[in-house]
């Protein structure tokens, strides 16, 4: 079976001198949810852009499930969707219409894209906007609008780039799910986003970008493994005065009274929760201190 | 991409630009009647009783022809360099590069959205002449085939100077500095045998001036040059500018990074 996306030696060289990628490889298998990572300037977007056609690159190949961009581009097409980072539809345009003209640019006439047109509206929350002036969107809608008028054509794979920039936190959650739906449904996601908590909660396997060369490549569980240390904040019933003595974990008071601890690889939570039993100190709370991913990106694009 | 997918994509992307025209009219639409409409009374009427007879027509029936084909020209023209110029601006131009529609079918989509608006200012300006002239086409075939490839021509050209553009000043450089010029000397107004001999022979060198003469033979049945030639020119023009505008968007120049 063919990989969803195939990238091979890939390189881009803008007419500035700029060397954007230097001969990237990567494979995305069918059905994967997957995020493509890195700083800004790392080389994501010119990836992004040469697999939508909307960069040439210098040199390299890029298949989409099997087809040649430079030998079957049309088929290629047809099998992928594109939610861009900026906003790129006609803003005195109406909804439905952005929509049906897209649909159209994919050979599909409006009266048969009828059905899907109205089901992606429903379910992205814009039945009520369909016959307003894009323009007049919040941002939140915009980007629906788009995500929406990528999938009209029911592509195989989805690229969204950052879909969730710039939305409050209810909204993000509504998307999410979404794109885990039609994850599920069998459409392969190609994420990327500054936001890693957002990585890690729905994507199974990673890249990392940086200076136009992947840095790492892997599934989240392994990448997670790679961390060597993790801090935890645990909220104590009654203030400490001083950090208690716990055997082979570094600890750190708060300003509050509370605990921080430094959890390396291969050490468990339950021996220093042991230990704190056994000085009476009683744990009301943990979490994490920061995000996991963001560690571990910090650390490998520094 | 199959034959039915892709003239379901034309089609879209015609109706879209019809639609866009359509939607702006009190700029698309508009200001052609109200200027072709002062042209006739002023030029036409006013200044145009005392001129006499022109190529042996009183000179309001003279200039009907050329004024129809002026407009037809620069809005065909202004048609497609803005719109296209705009989608590339708003970067709604990455909707139609994504998908699979075939370059020339873009090409043509555009084309033919530009021939619609040049057409429809063309039929306004020619039913505001039926109130100043007696507007009897003598070759109606011959006229509907010029102002059809002018049309053509011209969005063509519309649709070049939008791929290089990179300012909205660059949109209007060409019709204001090179395109109204050719039109005004492109014998509109006169006969070029009003002409010294060699203003005539310079003249010769202006294309808008066949397609214009080419034209006002079709309605009137005179001309200062043959139509034959006109004709030619006119198809060379075509495919050439057609060739060049898709070579160039194969390359992706001004659309691709």
């Amino acid at each position: 079976m063919a990989a969803a996306l195939s990238i091979r030696e890939l390189r881009k060289t803008y007419k500035n001198g700029m060397e954007a990628l230097k001969g990237i490889s990567l494979d995305v298998e069918e059905g994967d949810f997957f995020a493509l990572l890195g700083p800004n300037g790392a080389g994501k977007s010119t990836t992004l852009g040469i697999v939508s056609s909307l960069v040439n690159k210098s040199s390299g190949s890029v298949r989409i499930f099997g087809h040649d961009l430079d030998t079957q581009l049309a088929q290629a097409k047809m099998c992928l969707g594109v939610v861009p980072q900026e906003f790129n539809f006609n803003q005195f345009e109406k909804v439905y219409d952005i929509l049906e003209t897209q649909a159209g640019f994919y050979g599909i006439a409006a009266p048969k894209a009828r059905d899907t047109i109205e089901r992606l509206l429903h379910e992205l929350g814009l039945w009520d906007k369909r016959h307003v002036q894009a323009r007049t969107l919040s941002g939140g809608m915009k980007r629906r609008l788009m995500i929406a008028r990528a999938l009209v054509h029911h592509p195989k794979l989805l690229i969204l780039d950052e879909p969730t920039a710039g939305v409050d936190v209810e909204l993000r959650r509504s998307m999410w799910k979404f794109m885990q739906d039609i994850n599920r449904a069998g459409t392969t996601i190609i994420l990327t986003t500054h936001y890693l908590e957002e990585a890690e909660a729905l994507c199974r396997n990673i890249a990392i970008i940086d200076g136009g060369t992947i840095l790492e490549n892997t599934s989240k569980r392994d990448l997670l493994r790679k961390l060597h240390l993790e801090t935890f904040l645990l909220d104590v019933r009654e203030p400490l005065a001083q950090v208690p003595d716990l055997k082979g974990v570094t600890a750190r008071l708060t300003q509050e009274g509370n605990l921080e601890v430094d959890i390396q690889a291969g050490q468990t939570l339950n021996q220093v929760f042991g230990e704190l039993t056994q000085l009476g100190i009683e744990v009301t709370s943990m979490r994490a201190k920061s995000n996991r991913l963001e560690e571990l990106f910090l650390s490998l694009t520094e | 991409m199959g034959f039915r997918a892709i003239w379901v994509a034309y089609t879209t992307l015609v109706t879209k630009e019809v639609r866009r025209f359509m939607r702006i009219w009190p700029q698309t639409l508009l200001p052609p009647a109200i200027t072709m409409a002062l042209y006739f009374v002023i030029f036409g009427n006013l200044i145009g009783s005392r001129i006499g007879e022109m190529g042996g027509y009183r000179y309001m029936e003279f200039i009907v022809p050329g004024l129809i084909m002026m407009s037809v020209i620069t809005n065909s023209y202004s048609n497609v360099a803005s719109s296209f110029f705009s989608t590339k601006f708003q970067h709604s131009i990455e909707e139609l590069l994504v998908s699979p529609v075939p370059n020339w079918t873009i090409l043509a989509g555009y084309v033919t959205g530009g021939v619609a608006r040049g057409l429809a200012v063309g039929l306004i300006v020619t039913l505001l002449a039926l109130f100043f002239s007696d507007l009897r086409v003598q070759h109606l075939a011959l006229t509907v085939a010029m102002v059809v490839l002018t049309a053509v021509l011209f969005s063509l050209g519309g649709f070049l100077n939008a791929l290089f553009a990179r300012t909205f000043d660059d949109v209007s450089i060409v019709p204001t500095f090179v395109l109204t010029p050719l039109t005004y000397l492109g014998g509109v107004f006169y006969s070029i045998a009003l002409l010294p001999e060699v203003w005539q022979k310079l003249s010769m060198a202006n294309p808008i001036l066949y397609m214009v003469n080419a034209f006002r033979y079709g309605i009137l049945g005179v001309s200062d040059i043959p139509v034959g030639a006109a004709f030619a020119m006119v198809v060379g023009f075509i495919l050439v500018m057609f060739s060049v505008a898709l070579y160039v968007l194969n390359r992706g120049i001004g659309i691709r990074h």
